[in-house]
């Protein structure tokens, strides 16, 4: 709880304006903190009087935290097909285990993953334990999480990594409820705090809007769920060795209560505009249906939806769903592309509050400019095809060569 | 806003009906109007939150409030749209004849299904020849044996064709002049009852209107509202409690008006400045903003004073539904004005506010219908003394 | 059918900003609103309550003040609401959470259904269902789009994936989280607002429910808060300039640091 030396207490208001959550107020000449503290301790560090204090619970650290070591990714496979984010944790986990001086490993769990294993030596794991298992051959919360938590158990890894997806969000959670350890959801960066080891783990929160970082000081495995598209894969080496160790499961604990009956695949291209991290948009200035092609290849690529100016809309050249502005749709995507839109009033007060901007327009004089972060000036039509083929090459690099 | 110190309940009202208003009526309003579509879905998400019970009894499965409440939760969806507001509105009209003269019977069948939304109600008055001069109604219903048989046509009727049960007067002794008409309930589906076509309206395009066409319809006996004869005097009783309705309507739609024009006026840079700036606007924006809550007041109070169980509201109640109206038309065409070429796009919202408004001081009575009303009641009111 | 729905009090999201300057929330005209996702859940458990009868609790973890998300709930159809409330919960992590909410759910006694929303809108981690369930050692799915139908104490329902769906049959007492798509939340009804006016809230302290104080609020937590602060982006706008490559050279690397 926090403490208020009233006595030492000049009532000079520092802490009310660094009080993340207004939780502390000066009422009467001293400080007074309110329901809503979390104890996170920035007004401690910035009374100069010295006045606040933190009592420090006595956490009870688990007594072997030296016991774990090395860095863990989960392999996200379904369906024959191991998730692009698998890759892109094993290159943040190798920095990870480089830095720690650990080895990094890879779980694998599914059914028929023939020499996935392989794949995943290529992109960094020095090991990769595998659970090939016709129970698991759908994913379902408590099957995957036994199997996980028992090698989890025997091994005793100090960071565990999987992706942010839908899986990944589903069963990790439940996992660490297990292991009694924390975990972060969703982070967007990652480091080793040179002192002791720890794993920084950073995030957003109350969407996007704020960035914290987090630790897990007192228990292990460190774990972290990470979201697609955001760490960088390493390129495939397959000259690299790794061992590669089979394990059967517990019959026992690969049962569930949950059965799936059947899994349907929806391959469907229209994420909603609201939901989607990365937006592109297109106006007037695509000239035509066939101009938006270059925008949904652009919004592919980043795994992002879509979007249009209401000239765009009223045009034919993409349907109503898509159209951002006044009588569209409110978008606040982490990047929104507005090309070959002018920035009437009525679109930006649409997309005016997305994170970042990036404008490409000719006309230099555009009101667009006026909100973008990144302004571009030139042709559309030069522009679109060049990024998308950077685009490509970078993906490329990073993939399947 | 003033503050007219709405009690608990009257501020659930305002509140339930606010959040309808924010989460489902706005989001749809310009594709109904633009689709000319009934908003079904809107207004059995009214029923969910138990407003179509708002003015009915308690003992018929109602809230058991007055004219008061009804005006609050009006303003509140006019604000978002006015065509929607009216086909809510209009269930009320089709149902007050029955709580105002209907026996018992009729009372304890239709009021709880038009209370709960199950099904929603219409007033059948107007006729070709029969607008402002009721008594041009050349609508008949003969009694034979046990059924009344009525025959005519009834013009825009709103609700016309989605409504289940329909209020209707009908001429039943000519010779009798004033005193010769009747109200009857035909329910949608009775023998010879038919709609005409779907209307085409300059505004409230959500709400729906029709003819209602009545040829040999058959319907028995005891769907007579009240005794014979007094149907006249249940349309005036009907009009006397909805015209505060329809004011707040006006009210509504003028607060939803101003809301557009001053958030405009806020954004909008001209020379340099938002155009919030200039006095010319700000003052056009004072004159929106003193008519609309002077008109608020005036139908507040008009409706306080029809809920306070006084017997003569005619005269608050026109007066109110003539300045609320008027107010809103005046209102609308200024915040049009203020949005200038955005404000008559469709892509602002303000342009259909101004084509709903118009409807406002016609239907219900024409505003000038409703001066004579006032004439009449103050050339009474200054005999006596 | 005893139904369990669990909501959670946060600042209307859209309207919370970082002040860059203080490093404090810009919290004025922020409102506080029930957590988007947990108004999904509850219409989910209201219209299950609907078609196969039973009631519905609503319970929230947090200050007092929370009492006004149950209020809501109350109006939008939960019979009842539970507030989970002590100072000792200050500062709870997800793991901290779950621990609280099992114990109160354990001191509510038996029930078919937990339902949650997939996530909160102010934390975003996705975490206290699963937590909660594991705690409960019921059976659990995330991302419900919709409830095919509950007979016999096994539910059937759709579970939306990243590639599509599946179908999940479950049994019951089990713990779901749901998705937006599962339906159309209804606005309170004038009775529910009336009704929920009245509602007294049962309130559950740590000594209520037993708990291991240990496991509550900051000390229960496994994660600590290092610090906060404000998403790096240039608030300035930035005009790239050069030929046609060279900007789309440094479009790319400014769109490596953001996403």
């Amino acid at each position: 709880m926090l403490k208020i030396d009233k006595e030492a207490c000049i009532g000079c208001g520092v802490c009310e304006d660094t009080c993340t959550f207004s939780a502390i107020e000066v009422v009467d000449g001293v400080a007074v903190v309110g329901d809503n503290c979390t104890l996170c301790g920035n007004c401690v560090d910035v009374c100069e009087v010295g006045a606040l204090s933190i009592d420090k619970v006595e956490k009870k650290v688990a007594a072997d935290l030296d016991d774990w070591s090395g860095v863990w990714v989960y392999a996200e496979f379904r369906d024959g097909r191991v998730a692009p984010v698998s890759f892109e944790l094993l290159g943040a986990g190798r920095k990870l285990a480089d830095q720690l001086g650990v080895p990094l490993s890879a779980i694998l769990l599914g059914s028929g993953l023939e020499d996935k294993a392989q794949d995943l030596v290529a992109y960094g794991a020095d090991k990769v334990y595998q659970i090939d298992d016709p129970a698991l051959t759908h994913f379902t919360d408590d099957a995957y999480a036994n199997v996980f938590e028992d090698l989890i158990r025997e091994h005793k890894p100090e960071i565990v990594l999987a992706g942010a997806t839908a899986i990944g969000r589903s069963f990790i959670p439940r996992l660490a409820t297990m292991l009694a350890t924390g975990l972060t959801a969703d982070c967007t960066a990652l480091a080793i705090r040179e002192e002791d080891g720890a794993l920084l783990q950073t995030r957003p929160a109350f969407g996007g809007n704020i960035m914290a970082t987090i630790e897990c000081p007192t228990s292990r495995p460190q774990m972290a769920t990470v979201r697609p598209l955001v760490m960088k894969p390493n390129s495939r080496d397959d000259s690299r060795q790794g061992e590669i160790v089979k394990v059967s499961a517990d019959p026992a604990r690969l049962q569930s209560r949950v059965k799936v009956l059947r899994s349907v695949r929806e391959e469907s291209n229209e994420v909603n505009i609201n939901e989607a991290d990365v937006l592109v948009a297109g106006g007037r200035g695509l000239e035509d249906e066939k101009g938006f092609e270059m925008i949904r290849e652009l919004a592919g690529l980043f795994g992002g939806a879509t979007a249009a100016s209401r000239a765009a809309v009223d045009s034919g050249w993409i349907p109503y769903p898509h159209q951002v502005g006044q009588t569209g749709k409110t978008v606040c995507p982490k990047v929104y592309f507005a090309c070959g839109i002018s920035g009437a009033v009525q679109h930006m007060v649409g997309m005016q509050s997305s994170d970042t901007i990036i404008a490409i327009n000719r006309d230099e004089n555009a009101p667009i400019f006026d909100v973008a972060t990144y302004g571009l000036v030139g042709d559309v039509f030069e522009i679109l095809p060049k990024l998308i083929d950077r685009l490509k090459d970078q993906r490329s690099g990073e993939g399947d060569n | 806003m003033v503050n007219y110190f709405l009690s608990e309940e009257q501020q659930m009202i305002v509140d339930v009906a606010r959040q309808i208003t924010a989460e489902k009526i706005i989001p749809q309003r310009v594709e109904l109007d633009e689709k000319e579509e009934f908003p079904t879905e809107i207004l059995q998400d009214i029923a969910q939150a138990d407003l179509f019970g708002l003015y009915i009894p308690e003992e018929y499965g109602g809230f058991g409030g007055g004219s008061f409440d009804m005006v609050l939760a009006l303003e509140e969806f006019a604000r978002g749209c006015v065509g929607i507001a009216t086909s809510f509105a209009a269930s009320a009209l089709g149902a007050y004849p029955i709580l105002i003269s209907g026996s018992e019977e009729l009372k304890q069948k239709y009021m709880p299904v038009i209370a709960s939304g199950e099904k929603w109600a219409a007033f059948g008055l107007t006729e070709a020849n029969a607008g402002s001069d009721a008594s041009g109604i050349q609508t008949t219903a003969v009694l034979d044996g046990d059924e009344w048989v009525l025959n005519g046509t009834k013009q825009w009727i709103t609700n016309a064709g989605d409504a289940k049960i329909y209020s209707v007067i009908a001429i039943t002794d000519r010779s009798k002049g004033p005193r010769g008409a009747s109200m009857f309930v035909v329910e949608d589906g009775d023998p010879g009852f038919s709609y005409g076509p779907k209307e085409k309206k300059l505004g409230i395009r959500a709400s729906s209107t029709r003819e209602l066409i009545f040829k040999d319809c058959r319907i028995p006996k005891d769907r007579l509202i009240g005794r014979q004869g007094t149907g006249f005097f249940t349309v005036m009783k009907t009009l006397d409690l909805s015209r505060p309705g329809i004011a707040s309507l006006g009210v509504g739609l003028g607060q939803g008006a101003l809301d557009e024009a001053v958030l405009y006026a806020k954004q909008r840079v001209q020379f340099g400045k938002p155009v919030m700036a200039f006095q010319a606007v700000q003052h056009i924006l004072a004159d929106m903003a003193i008519q609309l809550e002077a008109s608020r007041a005036l139908v507040y109070a008009a409706a306080r004073h029809i809920d306070s169980g006084v017997k003569d509201v005619s005269k608050p109640s026109s007066m109110c539904k003539v300045m609320a109206t008027d107010m809103a038309m005046k209102v609308t065409t200024d915040a049009v004005q203020i949005l200038a070429g955005h404000g008559y796009m469709r892509e602002y919202p303000v342009e259909k506010m101004m084509r709903d408004a118009k409807i406002l001081q016609i239907y219900e009575g024409t505003n000038q219908i409703q001066r004579n009303v006032i004439g009449q009641a103050l050339n009474k009111e200054y005999s006596r003394s | 059918m005893k139904i369990i729905v669990c909501v959670k009090q946060v600042p209307d999201a859209k309207d919370v900003r970082l002040d860059p300057k203080t490093n404090t929330l810009a919290r004025e005209g922020v409102e506080s609103i029930m957590n988007p996702f947990d108004r999904h859940a509850l219409e989910a458990a209201v219209v299950l309550k609907e078609q196969y009868g039973g009631t519905v609790t609503a319970i929230t973890m947090g200050p007092p003040q929370a009492e006004d998300t149950l209020r809501d709930a109350v109006a939008c159809g939960a019979d009842d609401g539970v507030l989970v409330s002590d100072r000792a919960f200050a500062g709870a992590d997800t793991w901290a959470t779950s621990y609280t909410l099992a114990k109160a759910v354990e001191k509510l006694g038996p029930f078919d259904l937990i339902l949650c929303g997939k996530q909160a809108i102010d934390g975003d981690t996705a975490q206290v269902g699963p937590g909660l369930a594991q705690r409960l050692d019921i059976p659990y799915v995330a991302y419900a789009r919709k409830i095919t139908e509950c007979v016999d104490g096994v539910i059937r329902l759709e579970r939306l994936m990243d590639d599509g769906y599946d179908e999940i049959e479950m049994e019951m007492p089990a713990l779901m989280t749901v998705v937006k798509e599962i339906n159309e939340p209804r606005v309170p009804s004038l009775k529910g607002k009336m009704k929920s006016k009245k509602m007294q809230a049962t309130v559950l302290t740590a000594a209520d429910i037993g708990a291991d104080t240990e496991c509550l609020g900051l000390q229960g937590s496994t994660t600590q808060v290092v610090k906060v602060f404000s998403p790096q982006f240039s608030a300035e706008k930035c005009m790239l300039t050069g030929t046609v490559d060279e900007q789309v050279e440094q479009l790319l690397d400014k769109l490596e640091e953001l996403l």
